[in-house]
């Protein structure tokens, strides 16, 4: 016998929200406020944030950057195009290594290495990544899973590149301030344009091929190319980051292609709030700081990451931003039946 | 007919790993007429219309469209050339408004240019013709999620897709089953308004009687093959096809 | 002639890692992204019970070949079934899982926990010696791989056909809802499914481990080979899976012996690439893989 319920809970918009609700938003300060106030914070607190911390932890805000470019286009792809990406690194990867390249063996400075380390690294990944793109969304997550691996054997194989030591000695950042708020600009910018680039025709089509393939089809669209847009939009600014890294320590080397930026990403976005774009990026200014200060740990790490995912997918799948989302926009209540 | 086909299918066979969905069937479209595909479930006339549209690869036979040879095309170049199809189940956009629906269709490359309103958006268009398929646009109705709407609406939401490409055929794939008399009665009108415009339509359908009202050709599938075709009052006095629907005689 | 020898013991020894995944994959659409870490864990489990625990070895492999259905059933039972239906948080929850129980093998430090660090660890085979055939000597354990390769498919095949089980597995793997409509339960055959799987998984580690050490670092190397031969052979196909594995087998064993043995990565992936651009169903994949039912 199903036990009787009583009460049932009850979730309603605040008041005020609805009276933001589209044009009557700018009705006066009182819901212009409401509105605009938690995006206006948080812009304002991350790009204040560098001028607080030491040098120590403004760094780990740059490796943060990275991983919050990395979960945005992990996003991007799993909930809009419905591709799950398993290896982030290898984006990294192929960015690092063009950037780093360019500029050691033909002495190009970072401030042109890097874009073009972006782009070329985004045609790099699209191209490997195309022959799955006709397929199921499995074998999606199985190839680029597979890639960041094979690189690291290809490289260390044939002793390419640097092989296992690497290169080193590249050219790093004028002063720490180009730093921070070059990887701040990029992660905000990419954040705002990929939100912006949803809400025009081309998410409505990505999202139509993520619910229901034939009928875009049946539509005139042509899927895989779609499809391609999208990795390639993703891996561009995972190559940007990947380029970043490199110049960052003046450094590359198989690492680039570590497990560890396929994984964290991943929990991230599951943490952050997968669908909402901004929620992979809080998730990873949050997680990237946690994993740093649990340094000494060694692989407990990727442990943790792991059990963070699984625990947020299987008990609050929402995620983090858009569980505060909902807070903020509505309150509960208990009703009694 | 003296002009050649539109579309025109040549001894087309599929089968799916020992099941013989659809066995040599050939068929001629022309051009403004309604053809009527009927037969008993299971008899592959869906199937058909996925080997035609370039959804599923033939196994043997040609399909030529507007003279162009499109067998083991992709289902888009088929439908940019200006063949579309509906599908019998639709899963549109549950939560975003009806017709955002279009705004998809009307990205093809075949009706990319196609502007409308005074912002020259596809917004308008796809509202436009909405309206000219019986939303009411003082009722918002265009604007309603999806997952509100009833089947009649749906169904004239999945037309619309296919309209939204200017299309020279469309297929409709059993487009009046699950609705209501009365639905009917008024998507009738609108099946004969778009063939006035020009439009060639090959109708899969299971209810005969409101078929008989629009084609004057039938083709009649059992088994996946041809068994039969003509006009209804032929088609209805043959044998076999009787045989099809109610079964042999005891005697 | 050693070409054939060795091609062959690689191709059953690459059957054998796959055979688990593919099982798995066709019965419930869940990659097991665990797959090769349960693999290296049974490896890591036997050792222990051997060494620390001093049990016969029949024994362990028992012991750890049942954890390992345990785990695969807990897998699915305890996360997996919570995300029926949405493909992606399912890819996501399973590589988690793997990515756990291998890191989890590395980890150093935790309660005294050693982790499992370096070419420390060695499985002793099953017969030792070595065995003369047309002039090439070969160990027993690799014949034996290929007796219980041999045997594993002739179980399956009787499993999946003569059993209540098996055909329930098959049923589901071919169309899921006319399965459920005929009263199988999905999410149990599932979970046997995912049992069985992590089973062979261990089966295969404890055959073929013996023939070098145990390191974590192996599960991904077997995780990517059982990925591939599935890609390859089509996922979902068992048939398409033995020969992918044969065809990927040789391939490796010629090339290794022709160029040397960094090519085998790029033969791998060059075959996979030239699979998926030319028959993406994989060599015997049903073509339902690429058309959805419309």
């Amino acid at each position: 016998m199903m036990k009787k319920m009583e009460r049932r809970k009850k979730r309603l918009d605040r008041s005020i929200k609805v009276r933001s609700e589209g044009l009557y938003g700018l009705s006066s300060w009182r819901e212009m406020t409401y509105m605009l106030l938690p995006g206006a914070l948080f812009l304002v607190g991350l790009l204040l944030l560098p001028l607080v911390l030491d040098m120590y932890w403004q760094k780990v805000l740059c490796g943060a950057c990275i991983y919050a470019l990395l979960a945005l286009g992990f996003d991007f792809l799993a909930s809009w195009v419905g591709l799950v990406c398993l290896g982030g690194a290898l984006f990294i990867g192929t960015g690092g290594y063009i950037s780093g390249l360019l500029d050691a063996k033909l002495g190009l400075p970072a401030f042109f290495s890097i874009p073009i380390a972006a782009v070329g690294g985004a045609f790099i990944c699209t191209l490997c990544l195309l022959p799955c793109l006709r397929l199921r969304g499995i074998y999606f997550a199985i190839i680029s899973f597979m890639f960041p691996l094979f690189a690291v054997h290809i490289i260390v194989a044939l002793n390419a590149f640097g092989g296992t030591e690497g290169i080193s000695a590249l050219s790093i950042f004028p002063n720490i301030w180009t730093e921070q708020y070059l990887a701040l600009a990029v992660v905000l910018i990419s954040l705002f344009a990929i939100r912006r680039l949803v809400k025009e025709d081309f998410g409505l089509i990505l999202r139509g091929i993520k619910d229901n393939e034939q009928a875009v089809r049946a539509s005139g669209i042509n899927i895989t190319r779609y499809k391609a847009a999208a990795v390639f939009i993703a891996a561009l600014i995972g190559c940007f980051g990947g380029a970043y890294l490199s110049h960052l320590y003046g450094w590359l080397g198989v690492s680039l292609f570590a497990m560890d930026f396929s994984i964290l990403p991943i929990a991230a976005s599951v943490m952050g709030g997968m669908g909402s774009l901004a929620g992979p990026v809080l998730g990873a200014l949050i997680l990237t700081p946690l994993s740093e200060a649990l340094r000494g740990f060694g692989q407990l790490r990727v442990v943790l990451y792991c059990l963070i995912l699984i625990g947020f997918m299987v008990y609050k799948p929402e995620g983090l931003f858009n569980y505060l989302k909902r807070k903020y926009h509505q309150f509960e209540r208990w009703e009694d039946l | 007919m003296t002009e050649p086909p539109i579309l025109e299918a040549k001894g087309i066979s599929k089968s799916f790993g020992g099941i013989q969905a659809v066995c040599n069937v050939s068929l001629k479209l022309y051009k403004g007429e309604i053809l009527g595909v009927i037969g008993p479930n299971g008899s592959g006339k869906t199937t058909l219309v996925n080997l035609i549209t370039g959804f599923v690869s033939a196994n043997t036979g040609e399909i030529f469209f507007k003279g162009k040879d499109i067998t083991g095309w992709a289902p888009h170049k088929i439908t940019n050339l200006g063949l579309t199809r509906t599908f019998q189940v639709m899963r549109p956009y549950h939560s975003l408004p009806a017709y955002k629906n279009l705004v998809v269709p009307l990205n093809s490359p075949r009706v990319r240019g196609t502007r409308g309103g005074k912002f020259g958006d596809r917004d308008t268009v796809a509202i436009d013709i909405l309206e000219e398929l019986g939303f009411e646009r003082d009722a918002r109705v265009p604007y309603k999620p999806a997952s509100t709407l009833p089947l009649g609406y749906l169904k004239r939401l999945e037309l619309g897709r296919c309209i939204a490409l200017k299309p020279e055929v469309i297929i409709c794939d059993e487009i009046f089953s699950g609705l209501s008399m009365s639905e009917i009665a008024s998507m009738i009108p609108l099946l004969e308004k778009l063939q006035k415009e020009g439009i060639t339509m090959m109708m899969i359908e299971h209810r005969l009687r409101e078929l008989f009202r629009l084609t004057n050709r039938l083709v009649v599938m059992n088994f996946g093959e041809k068994i039969a075709e003509g006009i209804p009052g032929e088609i209805m006095k043959n044998q076999e096809v009787k045989e099809a629907y109610i079964g042999t005689e005891i005697s | 002639m050693d070409i054939l020898i060795y091609g062959t013991i690689n191709s059953v020894t690459l059957a054998l890692i796959a055979v688990g995944f593919t099982l798995v994959y066709g019965v419930s659409r869940v990659p097991n992204f665990a797959h090769g870490s349960i693999y290296v864990l049974v490896g890591f489990l036997t050792w222990t019970f051997i060494n620390d625990l001093k049990i016969n070895y029949l024994l362990a492999i028992l012991f750890s070949l049942a954890i390992a259905a345990m785990i695969g059933l807990f897998i699915y039972r305890f996360i997996l079934i919570r995300l029926r239906g949405m493909p992606t948080s399912e890819i996501i929850a399973s590589f988690a899982v793997g990515l756990i129980i291998l890191e989890g093998l590395r980890m150093q430090g935790i309660g005294g926990f050693k982790g499992f660090i370096g070419p420390f660890y060695v499985l002793p085979p099953f017969v030792e010696g070595k065995v003369n055939i047309f002039g090439i000597f070969v160990d027993f354990q690799r014949l034996i791989i290929l007796g219980i390769g041999l045997a594993i498919a002739l179980l399956l095949w009787a499993f999946t056909h003569h059993t209540r089980i098996g055909l329930s597995l098959r049923a589901i793997a071919q169309d899921e809802q006319a399965a459920m409509m005929l009263g199988i339960n999905s999410d149990r055959t599932a979970m046997i499914s995912l049992a069985v799987g992590s089973a062979l998984a261990g089966l295969a580690a404890v055959t073929i481990l013996p023939l070098g050490n145990v390191t974590a670092e192996a599960g991904y190397k077997v995780l990517i080979h059982a990925l591939a031969i599935c890609v390859v052979g089509g996922l979902g196909s068992w048939t398409g899976s033995i020969f992918a594995a044969f065809a990927i087998g040789f391939a490796t064993k010629i090339s290794t012996s022709l160029f040397g043995a960094v090519w085998e990565s790029v033969v791998l992936v060059g075959t996979i690439i030239l699979i998926l651009l030319f028959k993406p169903s994989g060599l015997l994949g049903k073509q339902k893989e690429l058309e959805d039912r419309v």
